[in-house]
């Protein structure tokens, strides 16, 4: 069966590459396209760790198709960090030590930032809501959810 | 899983085509987050997968001159979410679908896909049940339209023919004085399938129900319409005698399974006491309140 030729955007690159029929957009960004900071949880939907944007809609990327990124916009943590410099989420994350093992952290930082862009002046509850399918087994979430609330009101003050 | 082959058509006629001569290996892609699932697992190697999402009708949410709705099968629940009139016009219809699934479900997830998926604890069924939904399916022989409650036919079968695809619901006018409403009963606050789940939409005039409709949940092999628990509203003033009643008419319509998520005695407790709660948000809702 002959593989299909996808071309696509990645973090703001045109980008091409082949891909099997079945194969999930989670599976081709570690192995096509060697960006493997998206992480594979639980392959099912429910743990986040694979988050992406597609054309600025967060998604699983276990739970798309490679073949549908055809003419799309995918973003993934690899873009999150701009021209050398973290994304305040990113410094923010680290400063507030709002991570453990790391295998949930890109996907949360993903979510977060999409968050951040919808609702830059998100409640405690508006984050954890957005947040529930971003699985953690370490923190306990508290320092996630505060890390989040403090980007975004760093963020709301550095935009006046 | 090596004979997959993968197609995103532009229009309907080309999907139809190639869903029909593909047979029963053939599986509809639009959200996906039922589908990948199940080909992760193992429990379905489709032969062909039709991906719909390219085709405008699918993913089109409008609003129709007489005051309906229609949106695509496709459409995700962020997507319905985000549109400035339907949540305001069909709160409970809204809540349901977005009820499904984590933020990263929602950006895919459909009430399509939830509906030809047909699990019985599905949480947009029994809201769109209750709204009295109609689906429009085109297949090779043409169009037709189905009630909502008449699609699914047991638990991950539907009613469609071979070669159908659905391609939007409609949602009928408001009449003023009109609200609806979903609730589930989870043992958790989030992220969890519905042991029971209750629709209920409804118009109020001069403070007497005019026009009620019911939709249950995770009850039976399929999601239920009831008639007899709105028969039990309409006439009344949605006093305690009605609610009992109605609520009576849900337990009545419990045809449950015995699982880990609750016991049909559990089950058949909470479809009356659903009801209620339902009921009183939905007639809130056509209050303005």
């Amino acid at each position: 069966m002959a593989k299909l030729h996808v071309s696509t955007t990645v973090n703001g690159e045109p980008l091409e590459f082949l891909c099997e029929p079945f194969e999930t957009m989670l599976d081709a960004l570690r192995n096509q396209l060697a960006l493997t900071g998206s992480k594979e949880g639980c392959a099912s939907g429910d743990c986040g760790a694979c988050s992406i944007t597609l054309d600025d809609r967060l998604v699983c990327s276990c739970l798309m198709l490679a073949a549908e990124a055809e003419g799309r916009e995918i973003r993934t943590i690899e873009g999150m960090a701009r021209g050398g410099r973290l994304h305040p989420l990113q410094e923010k994350f680290l400063e507030q030590a709002a991570l453990q093992c790391g295998i949930c952290t890109s996907g949360m930082l993903v979510a977060s930032e999409a968050l951040l862009r919808k609702n830059p002046d998100p409640s405690e509850e508006e984050v954890r809501f957005w947040l529930a399918g971003n699985l953690c087994r370490c923190t306990g979430y508290d320092k996630i959810v505060r890390a989040v609330l403090e980007t975004a009101t760093e963020m709301r003050e550095a935009a006046q | 899983m090596t004979d997959i082959r993968y197609v995103a058509p532009q229009t309907l006629d080309e999907a139809v085509g190639a869903y029909a001569a593909a047979g029963s290996a053939a599986r509809i892609l639009a959200g996906g987050t039922d589908l990948l699932v199940q080909m992760r697992s193992g429990a379905v190697q489709p032969g062909l997968i039709v991906d719909i999402k390219k085709i405008k009708e699918l993913t089109a949410v409008e609003e129709l001159s007489d005051g309906g709705f229609r949106f695509g099968a496709a459409v995700p629940g962020a997507v319905l979410a985000e549109h400035p009139h339907f949540g305001k016009i069909w709160p409970g219809v809204l809540e349901a679908v977005n009820l499904i699934g984590s933020t990263q479900v929602q950006g895919r997830a459909s009430a399509g896909g939830n509906l030809c998926n047909a699990s019985p604890a599905g949480d947009s069924v029994p809201a769109m049940i209750a709204a009295g939904a109609v689906v429009t399916v085109q297949g090779p022989s043409g169009r037709r339209e189905l009630k909502v409650e008449d699609v699914p036919a047991a638990p991950g079968r539907t009613n469609l023919k071979p070669g159908e695809i659905l391609v939007f619901f409609t949602l009928p006018p408001r009449p003023p004085g009109s609200g609806d409403a979903y609730l589930r009963m989870i043992p958790r606050t989030e992220m969890d399938i519905a042991v029971v789940g209750c629709g209920v939409s409804l118009t109020l005039k001069d403070g007497v129900c005019t026009h009620a409709r019911v939709g249950l949940g995770a009850v039976a092999p399929t999601a239920l319409l009831v008639a007899p628990a709105a028969q039990a509203l309409i006439g009344s003033r949605l006093d305690d005698a009605a609610l009992n009643a109605a609520a009576n008419a849900c337990r009545a319509a419990c045809r449950p399974i015995d699982d880990k998520r609750g016991t049909i005695a559990y089950r058949t407790q909470i479809a009356g006491v659903l009801l209620k709660r339902t009921v009183k948000i939905a007639a809130e809702r056509a209050q303005g309140k």
